[in-house]
């Protein structure tokens, strides 16, 4: 059931239709930042506003939802995204990666390896991937039109020089189809090697900043490094304490005021589709 | 031997002051040219236009037998980038204050392509030995540096993938004697040694005395003098290098 008074999908179909053709634009140029007209949407910026306009603008009434943010299906944000797209567009929604033809997400992709004809929606911080580097937008802008990305190898050698190792652990930069430096939003770098040849269609909406990006199926992306030091994905040395997975992204809890610390899936999807440990094994 | 970089009838006017009017210039490989005059004669304006930093009003700058000008940023990036370096005068403007001393050295091998950690360090290591800066210094920022060290590190920077032309502006203004001396020194030696043309831009006679070939004395726009150095400091023809030359305070 759609909620009266709304059209489908929230959006009118005029702006439908312009998000819709800076989705091609950003299709056509994997990794290029494509400028469209952010509309304000009923959440304050940060909660998602670009990942819901680039939903809401590609959404059909056949169209299977799943919402995650963190990897979490039950968290405030994606709890009160999934409800919002069932009232104004009344599709079904799932927490199952598998059974979904459209993923929002925030700031994590899905453990299980997604399809063709699945579509991954990220909502976007901060799309500029140069902009701790370089404040001035006309200057990152001429880089990204001349490839000049030397200035982020400069960041990167900094890192090496300092710490021993690239100390960024999320929001990765990646070159994509070696062409476009690309922010992969804040995703932690343990997810990066998945966004390489995804068979899944990527759309990266940020609505505060107005830019829509995105890579196509079987595209390369590439996460920065030197050769000699080569980009490694980061994770907890641990086990997630219900499901015992070694393979998973996890969060960490503090469970007592001991400071007891607890590892779970961050995915929770990923988590429930397999055999908990049983209680005497712990 | 053909010209590297060519310049014919440059005109450029900010309202009705003429900052270039009528200069033409040429500089062939491994030779250094200063352009000298008092402040506000057009020098740095037309080290700008030459190096594509600044469009002139009338003229053509060729590099190579291409117009600096007309041939698009890219082109134009990517020759600052590799064939060309600009050396400002002050230090701040052409480093990176919060980037390590080798990062800032790095930065054009990275930019040129270089994706090996170990070499590029071990090549600024090397460039920091050149320029007299103490090797273990090379994960320290460039604030930390004294003002004669930030400028050597500039150089560094801008040397490191052999640029074929180099472009300075005043490198010796706001160092003491002493420090100016020693920078001299180097520019000299790293000049030789590379076979560099450069185009060095300063007010110090005494510098480019010591530095250049080939001397072109500008005024209100115009170039008034040119020649070899030695000729145009010890015969000057032109009433306004007469007066410049007596006007250099002997120690």
């Amino acid at each position: 059931m759609i909620e009266a008074g709304y059209n489908f999908g929230y959006l009118d179909e005029n702006t439908k239709r312009m998000i819709r053709r800076a989705l091609l634009q950003a299709v056509a140029l994997p990794g290029y930042q494509v400028p469209f007209g952010s509309r304000e949407m009923p959440l304050p910026y940060g909660w998602g506003t670009g990942g819901i306009q680039v939903t809401a603008s590609i959404i059909g009434a056949d169209d299977v939802l799943k919402v995650i943010d963190q990897g979490a299906d039950d968290t405030t944000n994606a709890v009160s995204i999934r409800r919002f797209f069932n009232r104004v567009t009344g599709v079904a929604t799932t927490e199952h990666t598998g059974e979904a033809t459209i993923i929002q997400t925030r700031h994590r992709v899905p453990e299980a390896t997604l399809r063709e004809g699945q579509v991954l929606v990220y909502q976007v911080p901060m799309p500029e991937p140069l902009f701790r580097l370089e404040p001035r937008v006309a200057e990152t802008k001429r880089m990204h039109a001349l490839a000049d990305y030397g200035l982020m190898h400069v960041k990167l050698y900094e890192d090496i020089a300092r710490h021993g190792a690239a100390t960024t652990s999320y929001n990765y930069p990646v070159l994509v189809n070696r062409r476009y430096l690309m922010s992969p939003s804040p995703i932690p770098a343990f997810d990066n090697p998945k966004l390489d040849m995804m068979p899944a269609l990527q759309l990266f909406g940020a609505g505060r900043e107005k830019r829509i990006y995105a890579v196509p199926p079987y595209t390369e992306v590439k996460s920065l490094d030197f050769d000699d030091h080569p980009f490694q994905p980061a994770r907890a040395n641990a086990a997630c304490v219900i499901c015992g997975s070694r393979e998973s992204y996890l969060d960490e809890l503090i469970v007592d005021d001991g400071g007891t610390r607890h590892f779970v899936c961050s995915d929770t999807d990923y988590c429930a589709s397999r055999p908990p440990l049983q209680e005497a094994a712990e | 031997m053909s010209a590297l970089l060519t310049a014919e009838g440059l005109h450029l006017h900010f309202g009705k002051v003429a900052a270039l009017d009528d200069v033409a210039l040429e500089i062939h490989p491994g030779e250094v040219v200063a352009i000298v005059g008092e402040s506000g004669s057009g020098k740095t304006t037309l080290l700008r236009v030459l190096a594509g930093m600044m469009a002139p009003q009338a003229g053509q700058v060729l590099y190579a037998g291409e117009d600096v000008h007309a041939m698009g940023e890219a082109a134009r990036r990517r020759l600052m980038r590799s064939d060309w370096g600009f050396v400002h005068q002050n230090p701040r403007d052409g480093l990176r204050l919060r980037v390590s001393a080798g990062g800032n050295v790095g930065e054009r091998l990275m930019a040129a392509g270089a994706r090996h950690y170990g070499d590029i360090r071990a090549e600024a290591t090397e460039w920091l030995k050149r320029v007299e800066i103490d090797p273990a210094r090379i994960d320290d920022m460039p604030l930390q540096f004294s003002g004669g060290m930030q400028q050597r590190l500039q150089i560094a920077r801008t040397l490191v993938t052999r640029p074929k032309l180099v472009f300075m502006d005043e490198p010796t203004g706001g160092l003491d004697v002493s420090v100016q001396a020693r920078l001299l020194d180097l520019i000299r030696a790293l000049v030789a040694e590379l076979g560099l043309a450069v185009l060095i831009v300063t007010h110090d006679i005494a510098a480019a005395r010591l530095l250049a070939h080939r001397m072109l004395v500008m005024r209100r726009g115009q170039v008034v003098e040119q020649g070899l150095t030695d000729r145009v400091l010890d015969d000057p023809q032109h009433p306004y290098t007469q007066l410049l030359v007596s006007s250099v305070l002997a120690a």
